[in-house]
């Protein structure tokens, strides 16, 4: 079980929004394929999926505000 | 390094450009790679837009010439036009230590570093990301970052002819006052002249 978490995105980014899940719950994804995009104030960001297996869990909801270490899915 | 230089283009044009060199730099085909374009008259909506950016209805834009596309870059509403410096900096973001908030930093000072060489003093204004000339306006900044690799960029406003069209929208959510090299030093300047010292800042 991998837990899916917010990478610092610099400094003064302290928070981003969950704008796009590129996955529902329950789907196969690979690593390294886009996984969820978040966006700051000046930058939108794709996140690519840290490992390969399903898409167990989304816990950072589209438009949510998540910061750096927040957990965001579980991919089992 | 390595740039490439599109001349006048669509702003959809240069958007598949972008995804192709995004690709080829991600597969280390190519080295990092600054874009340098100009569009024909686009305005452009950020996935950070919050829906009062626009003033006029879509169609009407469309009957003055100026098309409306959502765009995959962080900020809000933003125009594109003839005499705008467009430069899209496809960089690996392991080049600022994955600090998307300090490439920015990067390109701000690399805009002012080049207005300096006209003379202009830009600086930034906490919290509004882009270069400001007392206040005003005079380049824009929105990024998206895939596979920590970077696309879209800045936007520099080199001549006054379309400046107006600002006034059309409401540029990343606010009612503010843009300018331009141009305005500022008070006779026309050649785009070559300023995209000289600054595809140059930019190097990596």
């Amino acid at each position: 079980m991998t837990n899916v978490e917010l990478p610092s995105l610099g400094e003064n980014a302290e928070k981003a929004t969950v704008t796009f899940w590129f996955f529902k719950q329950g789907d196969t994804v690979s690593k390294d394929a886009d996984l969820v995009e978040l966006t700051t104030d000046k930058a939108a960001f794709n996140l690519p999926s840290p490992a390969g297996g399903v898409l167990k869990q989304i816990v950072a909801a589209e438009g949510s505000e998540v910061k750096p270490g927040d957990v965001l899915a579980v991919i089992e | 390094m390595n740039t490439i230089d599109l001349g006048l283009i669509d702003y959809g044009a240069a958007y598949e450009k972008q995804k192709e060199i995004h690709s080829r730099v991600l597969s280390g085909e190519l080295p990092q790679t600054l874009i340098v374009c100009a569009h024909n008259p686009v305005i452009t909506i950020g996935r950070s837009a919050k829906n009062n950016g626009l003033k006029l209805p879509r169609g009407e834009y469309i009957s003055r010439g100026i098309s409306v596309v959502d765009a995959d870059r962080g900020g809000d509403v933003t125009y594109h036009g003839p005499g705008q410096v467009i430069v899209y900096p496809i960089y690996k973001m392991a080049s600022f230590g994955n600090d998307l908030h300090a490439y920015i930093r990067f390109m701000e000072n690399a805009v002012i570093y080049t207005l300096n060489e006209f003379g202009i003093r830009g600086r930034r204004l906490t919290g509004k990301t882009g270069v400001w000339v007392e206040g005003r306006k005079i380049c824009s900044i929105g990024i998206a970052v895939k596979h920590w690799v970077s696309y879209h960029g800045l936007a520099l406003y080199a001549s006054g002819d379309d400046l107006a069209n600002f006034n059309l929208i409401n540029p990343c959510g606010m009612d503010i006052a843009v300018t331009s090299v141009e305005k500022e030093m008070g006779r026309t300047v050649s785009s070559n002249d300023i995209t000289a010292p600054l595809t140059r800042s930019l190097s990596l």
